[in-house]
């Protein structure tokens, strides 16, 4: 267990080395860790080659990551001061905490690492939740990816490796040769392991050449292979080769890769015919054992890292309710606090008017005085209400589930939130209520809420989430809460109709909504908890509430809870 | 700045390929969407093109690439008529981009140091005549969009701010890209653009294999492959020459334009731009091709590209927009 436990710090410090040999062609690391010893260990021992990195946080403006004139310096000096970007200064870069990277930071760097000018990239990735990491554009287009957590200080042991070798096999790198089987292999493996993208088999081929270099070698052999191959693909991999059952998982004897001898290289001629299924092997042997979990979170995470758009919570310096003002540099789009500006300088005046006795200003503001207005903006929430005002949830308990409503909308009412009711009975959904705030009007249509016919869950949820965008697009954050029964028997029109169909319909709209992103309940009104409903919600990825006997207090601030999340 | 690779180079992709090629046979036809997931060649195919398109004749030191005087913005720096050939431009807009560096805004370092008030154009202008490429442009802010958005349509960049009222030509070509799995365009923005392809990785393992051979080829001594290839991309840019000459003289019958307007009718595509870009695209098609006239081929071919994306959407058809165009297609030229 040890082994496999070191694994990845073995593996990592590997793929630091062939980084420090192949910069350009791997673009970078990313090294999933929270702050501590292991992770500064890690970063300690990387080759030379990397040391001069500049480090820096999402907060960075572009003008210090990209250079551009300095507002502050041009004042003092009169005369035009650019400052020079970090891209400039190096070609090494770190970004700490890149989980909380955003996506148009995100979307520039990738640019810079698309453009191969040398530059490369080591995010540090502190997410504590699966939901919370660096955003995919940047991992995507970095060649390794190691997760250090679970490792510990005592037993690790830096990589011992001469300064010389990484620069001996820079040379060597631009005269390897490839063999034409490489390629082939490689392509083959991407495939087996579900990776659809083009980048990692030309990144895997890199770290092999890298490999190959490293090692003395003038060709990429196998082992430069299946090296390579490990360390791309593994942690991209989005399903087991299709031909492999649960037996050939167990990790055969993890030893480190450069430890491999002569001996190995022997047996590798002759069995070479087969490269593809020892580098499957070979890559299977080091998958995530949650491979499948991982998976899960992967496709839920998406929405959540990629577009942030209409978010619950903004911070921008406009509008919205003052936080605390910060230093930063002007730039456009930002507005200097001048009471804290000259606060943060009061200080230091008569230190400054000793240094400067002919400065004619009755202030000296030095550019580091400078604080910012920040602003935070929170987005009305909007309640939409999808209720099931079929014959089946009639009978049993519309009224209840009118009850824990308007108990909600009092609450609402209260937190000045919006609100909206979608009716779903017989043929399809109405938008029984626009988005509004007036509550005496919602009552008025919830207690006119006639009840009867089929249960049309899908053209419900349809209506929900119609409702749901076009809030996002006024700016509103959408919740939904869903009240029914969850016995869909009326399928959107133009399918068959039909039970089956109807409840297929509901689960491919759930699937829909669920894109959405918005807190979700779903409340069950029926007699007995459902299970098909509890189903349904799982793929909402809402939380499932089964409505207790008559009491609409506890309902409704059970579902005041499930939404806050 | 490294050598892009060659467009000729790249493997498969036809529909993007031949996209990016109409566009610039017929800069009319508004640009491209391409969307696909990560690693599928959208944005070196982006980057490729530019090395491909024929370059444009310019003023000398004009902001806008003005082609003559009467077309040099009146607030820039006087020119002096002399003429420079230069490459098309291709702007890259980032996705952090300021307001201001988009449309222009006033000069700061001139306000400073020279206590003038200037115009210091922005993207926009530096566009102007080219293209204007944005990467992830669903994460584009809102208010940029907007901004695009008018500007696009008007072909004119008005600029109304800190005591400046400027105007000048703005018409561009506007080239997205983007992964669809990060959020969706609104529909305002889709129908901006001419034509949109869906991208995919080869699934043929031939065919992914020599994507790597190349690429590998490319890294490992660009120029011998950039010499392998010059050959292919300069053979495309003749064409595109070409066609662009002979686009004027491509007629079409009626029975095409009613081919156009029951597809566009049967598919319930909003606005008569559907069936404008249609036949505009069919016809730069027709002109690559060197035909004379429009056919049902040519709709047939390009139809998915021009219509796709001007479809309402439909959550629960999984088949995508773009089978969706093709099965209609099939349906209506039966």
């Amino acid at each position: 267990m040890i082994e496999d436990a070191v694994e990845p710090w073995v593996a990592g410090q590997l793929a630091l080395c062939l980084l420090a040999v192949d910069p350009v062609g791997l673009k970078g690391v990313h090294l999933r860790a929270r702050a501590c010893p292991v992770r500064d260990g890690f970063l300690k021992g990387r080759p030379s080659a990397l040391a001069d990195t500049r480090r820096f946080t999402p907060a960075i403006s572009d003008v210090q990551l990209f250079g551009g004139i300095d507002i502050s310096a041009t004042l003092a000096a009169g005369r035009v001061v650019t400052s020079e970007g970090l891209l400039a200064q190096s070609k090494m870069l770190m970004l700490a905490m890149a989980e909380r990277c955003d996506a148009s930071l995100a979307a520039r760097l990738a640019q810079v690492l698309d453009r191969d000018d040398g530059h490369s990239l080591i995010l540090l990735d502190e997410g504590a939740e699966p939901d919370e990491r660096a955003p995919d554009a940047l991992t995507e287009r970095l060649a390794f990816s190691f997760n250090l957590d679970g490792l510990r200080a005592e037993n690790l042991a830096g990589l011992a490796l001469d300064e010389d070798d990484i620069i001996a096999a820079r040379g060597r790198l631009a005269t390897m040769r490839v063999p034409e089987e490489a390629y082939v292999s490689l392509t083959h493996a991407a495939v087996q392991f579900g990776i659809p993208s083009m980048r990692p088999p030309t990144m895997a081929l890199r770290a092999a050449m890298a490999h190959a270099a490293l090692m003395g070698r003038d060709t990429v052999g196998d082992d430069d292979l299946r090296l390579g191959a490990q360390l791309v693909y593994a942690h991209r991999a989005t399903q087991m080769p299709p031909d492999d059952d649960a037996d050939d998982m167990e990790p055969p004897a993890d030893q480190p890769p450069e430890d491999e001898g002569m001996a190995q290289d022997e047996t590798d001629q002759i069995e070479q015919s087969m490269p593809d299924e020892m580098m499957i092997e070979a890559i299977a042997a080091i998958l995530p054992p949650d491979l499948l979990a991982v998976l899960a979170d992967k496709r839920s995470g998406r929405s959540t890292g990629g577009a942030g758009g209409a978010g619950r919570k903004h911070k921008g310096n406009r509008r919205g309710r003052p936080l605390p003002a910060r230093p930063g540099h002007p730039g456009s789009g930002s507005r200097i606090d001048v009471v804290a500006t000259l606060r943060a300088a009061a200080p230091w005046q008569p230190v400054r008017r000793r240094a400067r006795p002919d400065a004619k200003s009755r202030v000296i503001i030095h550019p580091s005085d400078i604080h910012l207005k920040r602003y935070e903006e929170r987005s009305d929430r909007l309640i939409i209400f999808a209720v099931d005002a079929s014959g089946s949830a009639a009978v049993a308990r519309l009224a209840e589930a009118k009850g824990a409503v308007e108990l909600m909308l009092a609450d609402a009412y209260a937190q000045r939130d919006h609100v909206a009711l979608v009716a779903f009975r017989g043929e399809g959904a109405d938008l029984a209520l626009p988005p509004t705030r007036s509550l005496v009007q919602v009552k008025r249509r919830l207690s006119g809420l006639p009840g009867g016919g089929g249960t049309p869950l899908a053209a419900g949820l349809r209506a929900a989430a119609d409702l749901a965008r076009h809030a996002m697009g006024q700016g509103l954050s959408p919740s939904l809460a869903l009240l029914t029964d969850g016995r869909a028997n009326v399928a959107l029109p133009g399918s068959v109709p039909g039970r089956a169909s109807a409840q297929h319909d509901a689960e491919a709209m759930a699937r829909f909504v669920r894109q959405i992103n918005m807190p979700i309940a779903v409340v069950d009104t029926a007699n007995r908890p459902q299970a098909a409903l509890r189903g349904l919600t799982a793929i909402l990825g809402g939380s499932y509430l089964p409505l207790p006997r008559a009491d609409a207090a506890r309902m409704s601030k059970a579902i005041g809870a499930a939404l806050e999340s | 700045m490294k050598t892009p690779f060659p467009f000729s180079a790249i493997v498969g992709q036809d529909a993007m390929k031949l996209a990016m090629v109409l566009t610039a046979v017929d800069p009319g036809i508004g640009g491209v969407l391409v969307f696909g997931d990560r690693g599928t060649g959208k944005s070196t195919a982006v980057r490729a093109l530019a090395n491909l398109l024929p370059p444009i004749d310019r003023l000398a030191g004009s902001p806008t690439n003005a082609d003559s005087l009467d077309t040099h913005p009146s607030w820039a720096e006087p020119v002096s008529g002399r003429s420079e050939t230069v490459p098309t431009p291709v702007i890259d807009l980032p996705l952090g981009a300021t307001e201001d560096r988009v449309v222009g805004a006033l000069d700061i370092e001139r306000a400073l140091t020279r206590g003038e008030k200037a115009f210091e154009p922005g993207l926009l202008a530096r566009a102007n005549r080219g293209y204007l490429y944005i990467d992830e442009v669903n994460l584009l802010e809102d208010h940029i969009v907007d901004l695009l958005l008018d500007v696009a349509q008007s072909g004119e960049n008005v600029i109304e701010r800190e005591g400046l009222s400027i105007r000048h030509d703005a018409r561009f070509v506007l080239v997205g890209s983007g992964n669809p799995e990060e959020g969706e365009l609104r529909p305002q923005l889709l129908d901006r653009f001419g034509l949109s392809v869906e991208v995919a990785s080869p699934t043929d393992i031939e065919e992914r294999i020599e994507v790597i051979r190349r690429r590998a080829a490319f890294e490992s001594d660009p120029d011998s492959f950039l010499n392998k290839w010059q050959a292919e991309d300069s053979i495309v840019r003749d064409r595109i020459l070409e066609a662009r000459k002979s686009l004027r003289r491509i007629g079409a019958t009626d029975d095409v334009l009613r081919d156009c307007a029951r597809l566009c009718m049967t598919l319930g595509s909003d606005g008569l731009r559907g069936e404008l870009t249609l036949l505009r695209t069919a016809k730069a098609l027709a002109a690559y091709g060197g035909s004379k006239t429009v056919t049902r081929e040519h709709l047939r071919q390009i139809a998915p590209m021009a219509l796709s994306h001007r479809l309402r959407r439909d959550p629960l058809d999984e088949a995508g927009s773009t089978t969706r165009v093709k099965r209609t297609v099939e349906d209506v030229f039966a």
